[in-house]
């Protein structure tokens, strides 16, 4: 069958604006960015919050999440992982997708002034504080059959059926549970692409502050990430806080670190308008 | 467009139980049962083919990027790598590949996703997404059912620091890959529509599919 090729003038037309674009994202957004947040974390005003709840370790929960609404995750007792999910609240076949996450700000490695988007070009959350900037989009959580090589012969609760049990309780089901994001998790490629546990990026104490863009269901499983290397399996409980977050000004660092969170953020402007 | 290249003497063009042309842009979905090959070629070279796999007959088991990449311990795709779905279920295993790079963490592209990378002007540009949408409704899918995907000959290295961008294709023309299913599978394809990124060298252009019957 005959194809046609494109003319050399707009292949080299297309090359060049997307060599402007990866420069921009590749070597201008880092610079602005200010780095991991300071330890230990500041005291949330009382009369913000909405909600605290201590997630023991091996265990799920959820929440509504209002546009404005933020949530602080806290290590409660020293390093452990937690997993987390997130639907659009008014049509949750919008979800994180953390693939387009990623390419979009060209990293794998998120941090504060980083946003993470759904599969619809948004903006769920602003990472407004994170003290450690060591998260895994890439590996996925714990199953039973990970569990049980990893911890023969004890009983243990793991990430997907958890996260089978946070979308059964919302009315959703296994279609519904998208790629997790993995918080306080040092996972880190080698160059021929396989993965390490870099403990020595994790600090006792570390925490994520993520600033709700959208009204949402939040999801989280609190379980031992795959790579940990602890071989015992005795997952810490952790701490998550609802609050109302400061009303974002208008040079915001979220909102305006990268031109690719610009954009997402117009695209917010017009669902929300 | 590429000759086509023997990798076994029991897998001949002649001999073959399908074999598709799959136009540029467009998308195609089929059937492969357990203990069949399916040949993936890249017929013009530096063409990024994004793949999704669905269990036959039960598809709210379906591929699964980070659980393939969790339990390879390594994010490229290769020969050997086991394709897992949702429920840790090996559901193919890449057994040959001319190429020798696959990517499975930057998803496919989207009408919505182009207006943040490269500009709302890209919005109404033909993309990934919309192929998926297309072709998973034919079988009583919708978005929802749409998870990150295996991109097959998509090169996107990631650096130890993070740092993840799409580069130049480095599959020649006539470039395969071959998996042999381990479960009943529906296949689903977009042949990549993008011009915003090398992906497909900013020139998308047509594959071919092909299906062989198990050797024993």
């Amino acid at each position: 069958m005959m194809h046609v090729r494109r003319s050399p003038e707009e292949i080299a037309a297309n090359r060049a604006r997307y060599e402007e674009h990866q420069k921009k994202g590749l070597e201008f957004a880092p610079k602005v960015l200010p780095g991991p947040s300071p330890l230990p974390a500041l005291a949330i005003d009382a009369a913000t919050i909405v909600h605290q709840e201590t997630i023991p370790g091996g265990w799920y929960w959820s929440t509504k999440l209002l546009r404005g609404e933020a949530i602080r995750i806290d290590q409660a007792e020293g390093n452990s992982t937690v997993a987390l999910v997130a639907w659009n609240a008014a049509d949750t076949s919008e979800r994180i997708n953390l693939v387009d996450t990623a390419k979009v700000q060209w990293t794998t490695a998120l941090g504060k002034g980083r946003v993470i988007f759904s599969d619809m070009g948004r903006v769920m959350f602003s990472m407004i504080e994170d003290s450690s900037g060591a998260h895994d989009c890439l590996m996925g959580g714990s199953t039973a059959a990970s569990n049980a090589d990893k911890y023969p012969g004890e009983k243990t609760r793991n990430t997907r059926d958890n996260l089978v049990l946070v979308a059964g309780k919302l009315g959703l089901d296994r279609r519904d549970i998208p790629g997790i994001l993995n918080l306080f998790a040092p996972v880190r490629l080698a160059e021929a692409g396989g993965f390490g546990w870099q403990k020595k990026l994790s600090n006792s104490g570390d925490y994520v502050e993520l600033r709700a863009e959208m009204d949402m269901l939040v999801g989280f499983s609190n379980c031992p990430h795959p790579l940990d290397p602890d071989p015992a399996y005795q997952p810490k409980p952790i701490v998550v806080t609802r609050y109302k977050a400061a009303v974002p000004a208008t040079d915001d660092l979220c909102r305006t670190a990268t031109a690719e969170a610009v954009r997402g953020f117009e695209n917010n402007a017009l669902m929300q308008a | 467009m590429s000759d086509f290249i023997q990798t076994s003497p029991a897998r001949t063009v002649e001999n073959a139980a399908q074999d598709h042309f799959i136009p540029a842009e467009a998308p195609w979905s089929g059937i492969v049962r357990k203990g069949q090959t399916i040949r993936i070629e890249d017929s013009y070279g530096q063409q990024a083919i994004d793949t999704l796999f669905y269990r036959a007959g039960e598809f709210s088991e379906r591929y699964s990027n980070q659980d393939t990449m969790r339990m390879q311990g390594a994010a490229y795709v290769g020969i050997g790598t086991k394709i897992m779905s949702n429920e840790g279920n090996v559901m193919l295993i890449m057994t040959a590949d001319s190429c020798g790079r696959h990517d499975t963490s930057a998803g496919a592209c989207s009408c919505e996703s182009n207006t943040v990378r490269f500009g709302h002007g890209t919005k109404y540009l033909h993309a990934c997404r919309d192929n998926f949408v297309l072709e998973v409704s034919k079988h009583g899918m919708g978005k929802r059912d749409i998870v990150p995907n295996i991109n097959f000959f998509m090169n996107v290295p990631i650096k130890p620091n993070g740092e993840m961008t799409i580069v130049d294709g480095i599959s020649a023309p006539g470039d395969y890959v071959e998996l042999v299913a381990e479960m009943d599978v529906l296949c689903v394809i977009s042949n990549c529509p993008q011009i915003n990124n090398p992906c497909n060298g900013f020139d998308p252009t047509p594959i071919r599919v092909l299906i062989w019957d198990g050797e024993d």
